[in-house]
Formats: structure tokens, sequence, C-alpha cells
């Protein structure tokens, strides 16, 4: 255990063969995080494709069966590509170093929770290249359109989403074993960092869930290739089953999003306001709240399909008390910078922004869940607005955040304070820019995942794809500021780091060591 | 470098604006709007009625929180001299920031209610329709009428594919609306045929979906005479942009005349079923149905698209019996996107569209395939 990991001097070989059978939490965490970056960059090619055939009415650059493959691909990476395993990376990093454990409970299992990712999209993106071409039923995959009348493509979609399915599944086994076994002595459950009790939960969500999204693609499978009529209504079956089996899946998904986002804001909201969190233990059960509501809303996504007017009420009402404890939650977040000692570096910035946007498409999430209203809102530009208010400027915002916030813990670099604001501002007004006049779209009348459009809606989607492009140039900026801060950053040597900063990660060195907390810390 | 940078990014926000303001400046009457529409039913009404709701209550509550928040952000920083204090707990504060939201909450599902009860009051209608979705068009079916006809887009593939302007009402215009009378109630029963779509008319505040094997309905009564464009808001292939709803709603009066003449239509069309069409009449006749509902898939030229929609040209089915090549079109294969044709499309048109796949693009047959003889093929059955 003396010598430390193998470095490119060790000759490559070593040095891939590191990457590749290491069972090291930090170093499966980095694989992660640049996993998920790279898929970001790849949805977001898509999206750009996206944007660029929607800036003029017409068909100019794509054909609608390539521009369908592209909102469902663009949907697919970034879900299960970028954001999840993002998150998951974060997960790894941290949550053995905030609870005061040397590593993940089940380090092998974690190996290959990994290493299967990329070959699951491997498989999915290979489709693009084949006859056929790739998944094209949006990446809500509606059947019958992705049984009966989809490419044979179809078939590599399905065994994609296996392998995620299980490497999520299995990431998370890990997560909720090492939490519940690993904490170091005096690690209580309610002095755990929020962080760690939001991916807790996170992964009991994935535990319950990811399987039910087996059963909705397995059953597809059958469908297509075994005779069988789950989806199919010429054969008995009902085409609405798939859409309450995908979204019994799909709603606790957005939560699985969405929870470790607001984990890392309550991370680093404090820290820059130099006050402990508020209400820490509402925090907890309101997350805890927020996780159950979610399995009981899902039929919110389906308000037009025909539902009994019993059903309808109720998924209003209960979809309506979800607003109770994210309120909470933005409540707290305030409190906490109330009477604070406010500075605004980029994490802060980032966090800032999340709190303020999420919270604006919170605001028309409960817009949507009114039934009535939402027949008019269903399935236009006010959806995808809203729903990229809380993913993008949910989840992606708060994972850019917490790159800032722990890079120079794992890199022992200082990023470049100027460039990070600039990335800030470009990605906050690109943001805003892109999908504000979505929601003037949506409730005008234009549908989502449309090739094409009438012209009363080009002035928008014009300035719709300006702020998009503005949005992708911001990352390539971040891309730059942390490769520029791992080679040329200044070295940070403060444990600490952060004036403000609390938890057992702000403990050991920085850079953090490749063994951290072999010896389990004392908390008090 | 800083001053430059900024008077480049100050240039092009000015640009920007500038460029919304040209936009509003194009697009006058009701085109270019922000909000949803108000429409012209009850529903509606109902709909925007609920939607400012609770746009107003989400925009007073976002500036009372944004509000402090921003305050927060000014007032309490570092640089201003703010020393943190230390507190992190008020029980009173946190049980009132609950139960408050909560109570405006319900407050809220009141006039929800209200509201969805009316989308759902679908009893004692004078009319009933049946809509029935396809890749790519409606059908519509006036129940215990006989009348029946599909609605497509008449959009020109010129005209999206940018090699002629594009028309005022782009993408909003089809071969034959649906009609309805001022003033009654009417009833859609709504249904798919092949996979999900989704018939809307935001006047109406009507949105349901059409899934196959299911029928779902939905209501309209208006006054206002006039015509109403929607869209498909299903997912439902490469087609799914391509295929509006557009509905006219007249006088009564008129209503009955143009009932009258649909049925009419019907009716001639059923007696000049026996005539005999000759070879180039049914090529051209089989052409336009062809590059109407076929080309979708199997393209203008006869070649498909390969992995996804067969070729055509040279294709076992064109060149082989002819009593296979009607089973394919009117009975449709199943599992496939292939669609039963049967109620889609009329005999005289089948019969076109099977003669001219059977001799064009280099195929050639030279056979004949009457309307009639469609007409024994499906009664044969």
């Amino acid at each position: 255990m003396a010598h430390g990991p193998a470095t490119l001097a060790d000759g490559w070989v070593k040095y891939a063969s590191r990457w590749i059978f290491t069972t090291n939490h930090k170093d499966i965490g980095t694989l992660y995080l640049w996993f998920s970056f790279a898929m970001f960059i790849l949805g977001g090619a898509f999206a750009m494709i996206i944007r660029a055939e929607l800036f003029q009415p017409g068909m100019q650059l794509i054909e609608p069966e390539f521009f369908n493959q592209m909102t469902t691909m663009h949907g697919l990476v970034m879900v299960f590509g970028a954001i999840m395993p993002a998150f998951v990376g974060l997960a790894n990093w941290l949550i053995p170093m905030m609870i005061g454990a040397p590593d993940m409970a089940l380090p092998r299992m974690n190996n290959l929770s990994f290493w299967i990712l990329p070959f699951a999209f491997a498989i999915l993106v290979a489709t693009l290249f084949m006859e056929g071409g790739g998944p094209n039923f949006g990446w809500t995959f509606y059947a019958p359109l992705s049984t009966t009348y989809a490419p044979d493509t179809v078939n590599y979609f399905i065994f994609g989403v296996h392998i995620m399915g299980a490497s999520s599944i299995m990431g998370s086994i890990n997560i909720i074993a090492t939490v519940m076994n690993m904490r170091a002595p005096g690690m209580t459950y309610m002095k755990m960092p929020l962080f760690v009790w939001t991916w807790l939960i996170t992964a009991f969500l994935l535990v319950a869930v990811m399987p039910v999204l087996a059963g909705a693609v397995t059953m597809m499978l059958m469908d297509i290739n075994f005779g069988t009529s789950f989806f199919d209504a010429a054969g008995g079956g009902d085409p609405v089953l798939f859409q309450h089996v995908f979204w019994f899946f799909g709603h606790p998904e957005v939560y699985i999003i969405i929870l470790p986002a607001f984990g890392v804001v309550s991370q680093i909201i404090p820290t820059f306001s130099r006050k402990p969190l508020f209400g820490y233990s509402s925090m907890v059960y309101a997350t805890a709240s927020i996780a159950f509501m979610s399995f009981i809303v899902w039929a919110h996504h389906m308000f037009t399909v025909g539902m009994p007017i019993a059903g309808e009420l109720y998924f209003m009402y209960a979809t309506m008390l979800i607003a109770v404890p994210t309120g909470v939650k933005v409540f707290n977040w305030i409190t906490t910078m109330y009477k604070g000692a406010l500075t605004y570096e980029t994490p802060m910035l980032f966090s800032i922004a999340f709190v303020i946007l999420f919270t604006f498409g919170g605001f028309t999430g409960l817009m949507l869940s009114i039934a009535a209203a939402d027949m008019q809102y269903h399935d236009t530009y006010f959806v995808v607005a809203h729903f990229h208010y809380v993913m993008v400027a949910g989840a992606v915002f708060s994972g850019t955040a917490a790159v800032y916030y722990w890079l120079p813990k794992w890199c022992g670099k200082m990023y470049d304070e100027t460039m990070g604001k600039v990335q800030f501002w470009i990605a906050f007004i690109g943001f805003n820019i892109t999908f504000m006049p979505q929601h003037f779209l949506g409730l005008a009348g234009m549908p989502r995942r449309y090739a094409d459009y009438g012209l009363q809606f080009a002035d928008w989607n014009m300035v719709s794809s300006i702020g998009a492009f503005m949005y992708g140039a911001a990352q390539i900026l971040f891309l730059f500021n942390v490769i520029r801060t791992i080679t040329h950053g200044k070295p940070v040597n403060d444990p600490q780091v952060w004036e403000g900063a609390e938890g057992l990660e702000w403990t050991v060195d920085t850079p953090a060591p490749y063994h951290t907390f072999e010896k389990p810390p004392e908390v008090k | 470098m800083l001053k430059r940078a900024q008077a480049l990014f100050l240039r092009s926000l000015g640009a920007l604006l500038a460029l919304a303001a040209v936009g509003k400046a194009n697009a006058e009457s009701a085109a270019s709007q922000l909000n949803m529409p108000q429409g012209v039913t009850e529903v509606s009404q109902a709909a925007y009625d609920i939607h400012m709701i609770m746009m107003w209550i989400c925009t007073v509550i976002g500036i009372a929180v944004f509000g402090f928040m921003f305050y927060v952000m000014y007032a309490h920083r570092k640089s201003r001299g703010a020393v943190a204090e230390n507190f992190h707990e008020n029980l009173l504060v946190e049980l009132l920031w609950t139960i408050v939201p909560a109570i405006i909450l319900i407050v809220m599902a009141i006039p929800a209610t209200t509201a969805l009860l009316k989308v759902y009051d679908t009893e004692n209608a004078d009319i009933d329709i049946k809509v029935t979705g396809y890749q790519w068009k409606w059908q519509y079916e006036y129940l215990g009428e006989g009348v029946k006809f599909m609605s497509e887009l008449r959009t020109s593939q010129d005209e999206i594919y940018g090699r002629e302007p594009k028309g005022e009402h782009y993408l909003r215009e089809v071969t034959e609306p649906l009609v309805i009378p001022a003033g009654k109630k009417v009833r859609f029963l709504i249904t798919g045929n092949d996979v999900i779509h989704s018939w809307w008319v935001p006047d109406f505040g009507v949105k349901r979906d059409a899934v196959p094997g299911l029928f779902t309905s939905a209501w309209a009564k208006t006054d206002k005479v006039g015509t109403y464009v929607g869209e498909c808001t299903e997912l439902c292939g490469k087609g799914h942009a391509f295929m509006p709803v557009v509905v006219e709603v007249k006088e009564q009066e008129e209503y009955d005349q143009w009932l009258a003449a649909k049925k009419q239509e019907a009716a001639e069309y059923a007696s000049t079923i026996g005539k005999q069409w000759s070879f180039d009449e049914l090529m051209a006749k089989g052409e336009e149905v062809y590059n109407r509902s076929c080309a979708g898939c199997h393209a203008v030229n006869g070649e498909g698209i390969p992995g996804v929609f067969p070729a055509l040209k040279d294709s076992a089915i064109a060149l082989g019996p002819v009593e296979e090549h009607l089973r394919v079109v009117v009975d449709g294969v199943s599992g496939t996107a292939m669609q039963a044709f049967a109620d889609q499309l009329s005999e005289a048109d089948i019969a076109a569209v099977i003669h001219y796949e059977r001799n064009a693009w280099g195929n050639d047959m030279g056979d004949i395939t009457q309307p009639v003889d469609v007409l024994n093929y499906k009664q044969g059955k």
C-alpha cells in the first residue's frame, strides 16, 4: 500500500491498468465525472443540431426522421449519460470523505458499475450509424411508436438501457451499503452532511425504480421479438399501460436527478454564507417526503391520455402537494444566506442561480400540475421550458457548482476565478435566452418534438437558438477552465480551501491523498 | 480588453433586443402572442382563467421570495462588512412556511377542480364526431351521417424545403378542414389507428391523446364562427410536425348545406364505382394518391428508406400477383408500419395507387387494376 497510484511516468500500460482495474473511490469518481462530461458534450452537440434546425421555419439542415433521432438521443444521453453519472461521480469522490470512510463498501462492484457504462453508451450511439438510424421515438419511448413502428435498432437501445439500469442499481447498492456501514464513529445519521443524506435517499429511489424501467423495456423486447402484446391493442394489450409503467419509473427519475443537486447546493450555500445550513433536520425530512411523493404522482404526465376524472383529480392534488416540501427547501437556503457574510465565488454564483432558476421551474411545475390548464400546456414548449429550468438550471448548474467547489480539494490547484465568473454569466444569460422564450412558444401553441413550425413561432425560435449556442459555448469554457486548473492552476495547500467550509472532506490534506481515513476520524 | 468585451457584449445584447422588436413588428395580428389564448369555448376560457390565477399567485410569491433573496444578497455581503450570525433553526418560522403554502394550495385546488369538471362534462352532445389519428393525417367521421373524410397537410414539400417561398398559412392548412356548426355541443370521440397521436385545438381548450384501441372524449361548443388551427401533440414519427388540425365553425345553415353536399358526394361516388378507368387515367390518379399517401415512407422514387421502409421499385409485391398487392394495401401488414388503407382511401384511390406502383419507376407489369376489383376484394373476404 506504500506506493501511490500509477502515473504516466510508470508507462502507459501501468497507467491504463490503473484506471481499468481501479477500485479506488477517487479514481472511479474521476472516471465517472470525465465520462459524464464527455456525454454532456455529446448530448449538447445533439441539442445544437436541434436548435440549428429550428433556427428558422422549414427544413434546412436535417430530415425530420433524423431530427427525431436527435431529440431522442439528446434526452437519453443527457439524462442517463451526463446528469446521473455526474452525480454518481460526485458521490464516489465525496461520500467516503464526508462520512470518514476509507473507501466505498463494495469497491470491485464500484469498478464494474462504472466500466459497463461506456459500453452501454457505445451501443446506444452506434445505432445512429446503423441502417434504420437510432431510436427516434423520444426519450419517453411511448409504445407502439417504440415497438411495432420502431426501427430494428430499438433492440440495441433496449440492451443499452438494461446495462445503464444495472450500472445504476449497482452504484446505488454501493452507496447505501457505504452510508449504512462505514460511517466514522460518532457520525450519526443526523450528523451526516446533507449531500450524503440526499444521495442515500436517491439511492433508495434508484433501487426501487430502475427495475421498473427494466421491466418496461423487457416488455417492449417481448412485444417486438416474441409475439406478446403487452402494449399492442390489436393483441389485447394497452398502449397506456406502457405510459403508466414508464412514468412510475420516470417521475422518481426526475427526483433522482434533482435530489443530489439539492445536496450539493446545501453544502455550498452555507460555506459562502459562513453560516450553518438553516433547518438541517427539516431539509432531511423534506427530502424524504419529496422522495416518497415522487412515487404517487406519476400520472400527472398523462393528463391528456383520457383517465377517469377521479384519477385526474387525485394526481392533480398529490402533485400540487409536492410544492410544500420543495418550498421548505428553498426557504431554508434563503434563510441560510440571511444574516450571513456572503461572498460570490463561482460555486456560490452557480448555487444562487440554481435556487432562483429552480424555483422558477418549480412555479411552472405548479402551473403544470393544474390538470385543466395542463390540457393546454401538455406536450408543448412550455413543458420543455419547465423541465429545462429544473434539469439544466437545477442539475447541471449544481453539478458545475460542485466541480468548482471541490476541484481544489481534488487536484490541489485553484481554478481561475475570473474565467469561472465569465463562464457563469455566459451560461446564466445564455440559458435564459434559450429557455425563457420557450415558455412563450408553448403558450402560443408550439408543440414539442416538432422538426418544423408555423411562421408565427419564427421569432422566438430564433432567439432561443441564439441563446442555445451561447450556452453551448459556455461549456467549452468550462472544459478549458477545468483542464487549465489541472495543468496550470495555482497550488492550494490549505486543507480547508474555503474560509467557511465545514465537514470531514475539508480536514484531509489538499490535494486529497489517494487513500484517506484509513484510520476513522472521531466525530464529536 | 475588458472594455472591448463589454462593448461587444452590449452591442450583441442590443442586436438581440432589436431582433425581438423587429419580430414583434413583423408578426402583427394574433400571430406572435406570448400568452395562452383565451379561445372560444367555455373549456378554453376555464383553462385560461385558472392559468392566469396560477400565474399571478406564482408571480406574487416569486416577487416576495426573490425580493427577499436579493435584499439578503445585497445587504449581507461580506465585502460590506457583514459578520455571519450562527442561528440555524426556528421552529415557528419553519412551521409557518410549511403550513401557509399548504393552505394556499388548498385554496388553489378549488378553482382547479371546478375547471377540470368542466373539461369532463361531455354528456348530452348534439353531434358526435369520431376523430382518428393516422400517420400523418386526421380522419373525421360524422357518426350517423355517413360522412367521413381525411384531412391532410396542404403545404407543399417545396415550401417545407425552401424551394418555394412559404405561404401565409405555412403548416397551418389542410386539404379538407373539419366543419362544425356554431352553437351546438359537439363531442369528439378520439382514437388512433397506428401510433399514439394527440388532437389539439388550443382555441377550444381540447387536447386528447388518440390512442389505438381506446376512445377518449372531449367537447366544444362555441358561437364564434371562424377557422381554428391546432396541432398533433404526441410524437408520432417523422410526420409529427406535418399533420395540423384545422376546424371551421360555420353558422348552422351553412353547416347543413355543407353536410348535405358531403352526403351527395358520397352517394355519387358509390354510383360510379363500376366505371372502367383507362391505363393513363389510373396512372395520373395513382401518382397523385401515391405522392400524398405513400411517398412519406416509400419515397417519391419508390426506393423507400433503406432499413426502415421497404422499396417498391423492383419489389416482390409490386411485381407479384395482384391479389397479394391488394392484400397488403387494403389490409396492411400487421406488426409493421404498413397500415391498412381500406378505410383511409376510396376504392378508386386504392386501385389507382396499386396500378401506379405496378407500372411506375421501371416496374412494368402492364396490368390494370380497377376500382371494382378493390371492391370485389374487400367484399370477397
